[in-house]
């Protein structure tokens, strides 16, 4: 392990707090972003002996598309639909960082018990991706706005992302290039959605349309 | 308990280095005595040149605190004995802390293991009677600046003890002086640097917060609603008030040490010289300290908690790479 991927690992951690504190949907936006970049490097950073084309392909259409493409379809959507800026928690921000704590502890807890392969970068990748996850699939139930559901769901890739780099050393490139393009139809669908559904009913707010009947 | 701190196997096989050491680890404490209150004043320098003015001398301090110091003290009638004792107590815990504080990884006065937990809690007590005084004024003012440094230092507290945990889980040693002897500027670009660079986050984030500088509370306000350390020294004049900005001036030295510590890049393994360019990374230290305050504005009193509580999440971060490595 170098210190490059340590401070790597060290800076999603980071970002995925960030995401936790931030009150700002164009934050959480450029934050996730950042993220996705991250882990576009990451494969590169870890084979840095044994770069090849494939392996310098799949991480630039990666970094590409979270870190060029989904901020944009995201930004698009934020500025279509009129949102106001405000990310409006159900939890709020200091109890969010605290929580984040508590998954992160959860999250090394599991992950030095998890059976991964010897490597020592995966050691210390798994507890950072359960990490991602957890923090992903937080972020989709604290948040009022339907576009942090949107930026929740990416967290959760990216974490799965980060997951599979630790349990595989390298990952089929086809399988690779079908998530991508699942993840990039998604984010694109839900952009789509997310401008209908403000342009129908004035807002975006998840919980009210909970209580919607059909 | 070992005075003047280890020994390390370099020091012992030369005996010339060892008297170097002893006089520059002799000579750490005059010096932090003697140049803290310079610290304030190269924060006021740089501030009044970013807003474009010419600014105080950078000795302005000592000419404070020496006029301070032969005023006469008046008491108000309300007061008791712990108003009085507020500032003593107050100097004499930092000066506690400052004989604990390794400066530039030369070894400090006093080392013990475990002197880590009495460093955060010399400083707490200093904070107590400092609150304790500012509550026996009955003033409604300082009240609620004391409740705010309370309500303050209860989240800081956590990410100094975390961080001074993390670091010493990184060292293996339990005393400030052999924890900042085996950090190493070559450590901070290894696996595990990253940790130690979240530790000194976490700590420039309590060395502005414990010390009342800007994102948390501003040293220049006379607004006492807005004013946290300020308003609870509101009633102390003439010498009491020169204590208590001694005090501060040296809380200043003993935090800043503690960052610098870790950054600075700097040990030659020649005492005198590491003496000279940790003073010199303090007085850097102040300067960025000054480049925040002027480039920064004041947060709202909701967001500092925020803050302080993500300086705690990087803490215990790093702790948890640490003893996961």
């Amino acid at each position: 392990m170098n210190f490059w991927l340590d401070a790597l690992i060290v800076l999603v951690i980071l970002a995925n707090l960030r995401v936790l504190g931030a009150s700002r949907l164009d934050a959480c936006i450029k934050t996730v972003a950042f993220q996705g970049a991250l882990l576009g490097l990451l494969p590169v950073l870890a084979h840095l002996d044994s770069l090849n084309a494939r392996l310098l392909f799949q991480a630039g259409i990666s970094t590409f598309l979270k870190a060029a493409v989904f901020p944009w379809l995201l930004g698009k959507a934020l500025r279509e639909a009129g949102l106001q800026r405000e990310v409006e928690p159900f939890v709020g921000f200091t109890t969010s960082l605290a929580a984040g704590v508590l998954f992160l502890g959860a999250a090394l807890w599991i992950g030095v018990r998890l059976p991964l392969t010897d490597s020592k970068a995966a050691a210390a990748l798994a507890p950072a991706a359960l990490f991602t996850i957890f923090v992903g699939l937080f972020i989709m139930v604290s948040r009022r706005k339907a576009l942090s559901q949107v930026l929740g769901y990416l967290i959760l890739e990216n974490g799965i992302y980060a997951f599979g780099m630790a349990f595989a050393e390298k990952q089929p490139l086809l399988v690779e290039l079908g998530i991508l393009l699942d993840v990039f139809m998604a984010v694109f669908v839900m952009g789509i959605a997310i401008y209908h559904i403000s342009r129908e009913f004035d807002h975006l707010d998840a919980d009210r349309m909970s209580t919607l009947k059909d | 308990m070992e005075i003047g701190g280890p020994l390390t196997p370099a020091a012992i096989a030369h005996p010339h280095q060892l008297s170097a050491l002893s006089i520059a680890s002799s000579l750490q404490l005059p010096l932090a005595l003697v140049c803290a209150p310079l610290l304030p004043g190269v924060i006021n320098r740089v501030k009044a040149f970013f807003a474009g003015r010419t600014g105080q001398p950078v000795l302005q301090p000592y000419r404070d605190l020496l006029k301070l110091l032969q005023k006469g003290a008046v008491y108000s009638t309300t007061t008791t004995w712990v108003f009085r004792a507020g500032p003593v107590v107050s100097l004499s815990c930092a000066a506690l802390a400052l004989m604990l504080t390794p400066l530039n990884g030369l070894p400090a006065l006093l080392a013990f293991p475990g002197d880590i937990v009495l460093f955060a809690y010399v400083l707490a007590l200093g904070r107590f009677f400092t609150v304790a005084a500012a509550l026996d004024t009955g003033s409604a003012f300082e009240g609620m600046g004391a409740s705010r440094e309370v309500w303050f230092s209860t989240l800081s507290e956590p990410a100094l003890l975390l961080g001074l945990a993390a670091l010493a889980k990184h060292a293996g040693k339990l005393s400030l002086t052999s924890i900042y002897n085996e950090l190493d500027p070559a450590v901070l670009f290894v696996s595990g640097g990253p940790a130690l660079i979240l530790v000194a986050a976490a700590f420039a984030v309590v060395f502005l917060a414990e010390n009342s500088r800007i994102p948390f509370d501003d040293p220049n306000t006379h607004l006492e609603l807005t004013m946290i350390h300020e308003v609870m020294v509101l009633d102390h004049g003439g010498p009491d008030f020169g204590l208590i900005q001694y005090a501060a001036a040296l809380k200043l030295w003993v935090l800043g040490a503690l960052v610098t510590g870790i950054l600075v890049p700097a040990r030659s393994g020649r005492p005198l010289l590491d003496l000279f360019t940790g003073l010199l990374g303090m007085l850097l230290l102040a300067a960025a300290t000054g480049v925040v305050e002027s480039v920064m504005a004041r947060l709202r009193l909701a967001r500092v908690s925020q803050l302080l509580a993500a300086a705690a999440a990087l803490s215990i971060l790093a702790l948890m790479l640490v003893s996961s490595a």
